[in-house]
Order: structure tokens, then C-alpha cells, then sequence
């Protein structure tokens, strides 16, 4: 220590200026955050909204015009901007003439890193599931992820059978996911060899979800077979 | 600091990052992106723009106020101010794609603790004028980016059979999937730093060699 003895140690700094630096940084940078925040927002808010919206489209072929609904347990009811807003979303699919083409609605399982969100097109025609989208997963990229890519997957929800039972009150047969290439049952998945845990994920996750919801939504389905125009939304 | 700066800017003020003191390839540094998104050659560009960005903003800001910011509260300064520009990052990749945002995951937020950045701020931004210290920091950015790129590249051609997400040898190729996982960006870092390690030693052969024979 080269301080001569005696003498007080005093601080190089004293802590003014630190406090001044520290504040006015942090001013700044609170600054700078809430004006890219806002600047972003709505455009982020637009990506998700398309996100979802393309989705709906994809899992319900034929689909032009979609209309929100929630289901709780007294029924199914639009969504309107002052309604209530508790229940499960669902998306409604219709075609040009407003005849529902189906339903889509999301699903979520765990898979092999973390949750892995889907929607899926249900199709009351055929009461069977039409398609996926994968909206959100973190699964291994070249192995997980092929639950998007790999098409011999994809094509298991070509048609993938969703019948409930005959007493309305769960599904006829549990969706699965089997083993690679033994796959003999309309409501059977063919597992991705390789990534069988995402694959079983999504059956699982799929499995959840129509047995919850479609229980509850097919015996009000006719009210939802004819479009009502709640809001504007012809504008899509 | 007393020592008086030198101001000149030389093309070595750049070339610093981009090649001798390669932060990936020469001073290891920012190991995590570097292993964890270069499974495809659009990941690793959005990952060095990113960091670039970051590296230049953070360091502008860090030499304009130098000489203002006391040294014992100097480190958390320069955090603050790097997580700013990365918070801006995070968002403008959520405004500009959704699944570029979904494929870099937690790595964009995690370039705040990326030491490359701070270790700019430390050693090179808070010790000279902003001029200086944007030339340095945009060499170490593209540095970084070129080798992010090398990486990204090797790791998508065999990993996935394509480049930049366009399909290269057809539907008879078999992915060699390792590649695209946590291993092969070991075994491909590996390879780089091999390949810079024989071109660096060969070199100093060939400036020796002259000197050894007379």
C-alpha cells in the first residue's frame, strides 16, 4: 500500500457520480427498452395472430372464414369482445357459403426437451382428425423436430379416426402413438423412428385435448354448422 | 487511465477480429451460440448479426461514456447497457419472423452474458475514442459471423443434407443427423480450429524456413 501511514483511506470515487452513472444508465436503457417495446408491439402482435390464423387454415382443409368459440361446461358460445372469456378455445372453420368445414383447436403434451404446442383440425364430417400444426415446440433440431417435416408422420393425420364411443362421453378408441411401421388402426399413429418421444407426445397430446373437448363440443354442433357474423372478421 | 490513447485506426484495428484474434477460432470465447445454433446456416448468420449488432451499439455507447463512468461501477454499467441492446434485438427478431425467433430459442436473451461482448466493453471500448472502438467491434462482429458461418455451413450440408434451407443432394441422401446435434458442433469446431491450427503453424514454417537455410 503506498498510502502514507495516518493518513485516511479515502474512496477514488466518491459515490455521487456512481449513483449519478448508475441512474442515468438505467434511465436510458428503460427508455430505449419501452420505445423498441412499443415500436415492436404491434407488428409482433400481427405475426402472432397471422401465426394462428394460417394455422387454422392449414388444419381445416377448404376453410376461408373462421369464428372463434369457447366451450365451458354449459355449452359452446362465441367468442364476442365483451363475453365471457373463460373456457376452452376452439376455431371454427368455414368455407365461401359460411358452412363449417371443422374444428381446430390446441393441444399440448410434454415432449422430449419441453412442452410441444400444436393446433389440430378436427372434421365432423368424418369424425377423424385432418391435420397438425405444430406452433411451438424445442425438441431436438433433425430428430424431434421431424414431427413437422417427415411426411409418412404428417400423413397419419390425413385422416386419423377421433369416433366417440357410443355413449358420447369419450372417444371410441384412445388415440396412440405405435411403434414404427406396426401402425393397423384408423386411430393409430405411426411413430418417426428415431424420435419416438416427440411422436408419442403428440399422440398423447392430441389424445388429451379431442377427449376433452369433443365430448363437450359434439352435442352442440349445430349451433355452430351455420356462420354467425359476430364481428368483423370478413376482412381476412 | 493515464496513458494517453492512440487514436490512429489502422486496417489492424479491424483485421484484429476478423482473423488474428478470431474471437471463435482464436480466443474461444462466446462458445455457447457458437455450439448451440449453428445446426443451420441461417441460424448462425441471424445469431452473428445479432451479436454484431449488439457488439456495435454496446460499444459505441461504452466509448462515448468512458470517461464518465466511475470504474468501481463500471462492470455493471456495461451489463446494463449490453442487456438493453439485447432486449432491442429480442424484440425486432420477434417482429421480423416468428420461427427465426423460435429457432434461436434462449440464445438471442443469452447474448447478454456472451464474454466476447463484455470482454470488448472491458478491454477494448471504455479505453478508446468511438470511432476506434465501432471499427474494432465491427471486425470482432463479422469475425464472429464468418465463424458462426463456418460452422452453420459444414453442420447443415451433412447434417441435413441442404444449405440455407434449400435441398442440395436430393431425396437419396442420408442425413448424417449427428451432425445437426450438440456432438457435431463439437466435432466441427474441432475440425476448424485443426484446419487454422496447420494453415497458422505452416506459415510460421514457411517464415522460418528462409531464415534457417542461410
Amino acid at each position: 500500500m503506498s498510502t502514507p501511514e495516518g493518513e485516511v483511506m479515502k474512496p477514488a470515487t466518491p459515490a455521487g457520480p456512481m449513483i449519478r452513472t448508475l441512474m442515468g444508465i438505467a434511465m436510458l436503457s428503460g427508455f430505449l427498452v419501452v420505445l423498441t417495446y412499443q415500436l415492436t408491439k404491434p407488428i409482433i402482435e400481427e405475426n402472432q395472430r397471422r401465426a394462428i390464423e394460417a394455422a387454422v387454415f392449414q388444419v381445416i382443409p377448404g376453410a376461408v372464414a373462421r369464428q372463434d368459440f369457447l366451450i365451458d361446461d354449459s355449452g359452446v358460445v362465441a367468442v364476442t369482445p365483451e363475453g365471457p372469456s373463460d373456457g376452452i378455445l376452439i376455431y371454427a372453420g368455414y368455407d365461401n357459403d359460411g358452412r363449417l368445414k371443422g374444428i381446430a383447436a390446441k393441444a399440448a403434451a410434454q415432449g422430449y426437451a419441453d412442452m410441444i404446442h400444436l393446433l389440430y383440425g378436427y372434421d365432423p364430417a368424418c369424425q377423424c382428425i385432418r391435420g397438425i400444426k405444430v406452433l411451438k415446440l424445442a425438441e431436438t433440431p433433425g430428430l424431434g423436430d421431424k414431427i413437422i417435416t417427415d411426411s409418412d408422420f404428417v400423413a397419419n393425420f390425413d385422416a386419423l379416426d377421433a369416433t366417440l364411443s357410443g355413449d358420447g362421453k369419450a372417444l371410441a378408441h384412445d388415440i396412440v402413438t405405435v411403434k414404427h411401421g406396426t401402425k393397423q388402426h384408423a386411430w393409430e399413429i405411426d411413430a418417426i423412428s428415431g424420435a419416438t418421444i416427440s411422436s408419442k407426445a403428440v399422440g398423447k397430446a392430441l389424445h388429451q385435448s379431442a377427449n376433452g373437448i369433443l365430448p363437450k363440443l359434439i352435442p352442440h354442433l349445430d349451433g355452430l354448422a351455420e356462420r354467425v357474423v359476430v364481428n368483423d372478421e370478413s376482412g381476412d | 487511465m493515464t496513458k494517453r490513447e492512440n487514436d490512429t485506426i489502422t486496417w489492424e484495428t479491424f483485421n484484429e477480429g476478423l482473423w488474428r484474434e478470431n474471437p471463435v477460432f482464436v480466443m474461444l470465447l462466446g462458445m455457447c451460440p457458437v455450439l448451440a445454433v449453428t445446426n443451420s446456416a441461417i441460424n448462425a448468420l441471424a445469431m452473428g448479426l445479432a451479436t454484431t449488432f449488439v457488439l456495435l451499439a454496446s460499444g459505441t455507447l461504452i466509448s462515448l461514456l468512458r470517461r464518465s463512468i466511475p470504474k468501481q461501477v463500471r462492470i455493471a454499467t456495461y451489463i446494463v447497457i449490453i442487456a438493453t441492446f439485447v432486449t432491442i434485438v429480442d424484440y425486432t427478431i420477434q417482429a421480423i419472423s416468428l420461427d427465426l425467433y423460435n429457432a434461436l430459442g434462449a440464445f438471442i436473451q443469452l447474448i447478454v452474458v456472451n464474454c466476447m461482448i463484455l470482454g470488448r466493453a472491458e478491454a477494448y471500448a471504455s479505453r478508446n475514442r468511438p470511432l476506434k472502438a465501432v471499427t474494432n467491434a465491427l471486425g470482432m462482429g463479422i469475425g464472429f459471423t464468418f465463424a458462426l458461418l463456418c460452422l452453420g455451413v459444414v453442420r447443415e450440408i451433412l447434417g441435413a443434407g441442404s444449405l440455407f434451407g434449400f435441398d442440395l443432394f436430393g431425396p437419396r441422401f442420408e442425413p448424417w443427423v449427428v451432425m445437426v446435434l450438440p456432438p457435431g458442433g463439437f466435432l466441427v469446431l474441432g475440425a476448424w480450429l485443426l484446419l487454422f491450427e496447420w494453415l497458422k503453424q505452416r506459415k510460421a514454417r514457411t517464415e522460418l524456413e528462409p531464415a534457417a537455410e542461410t
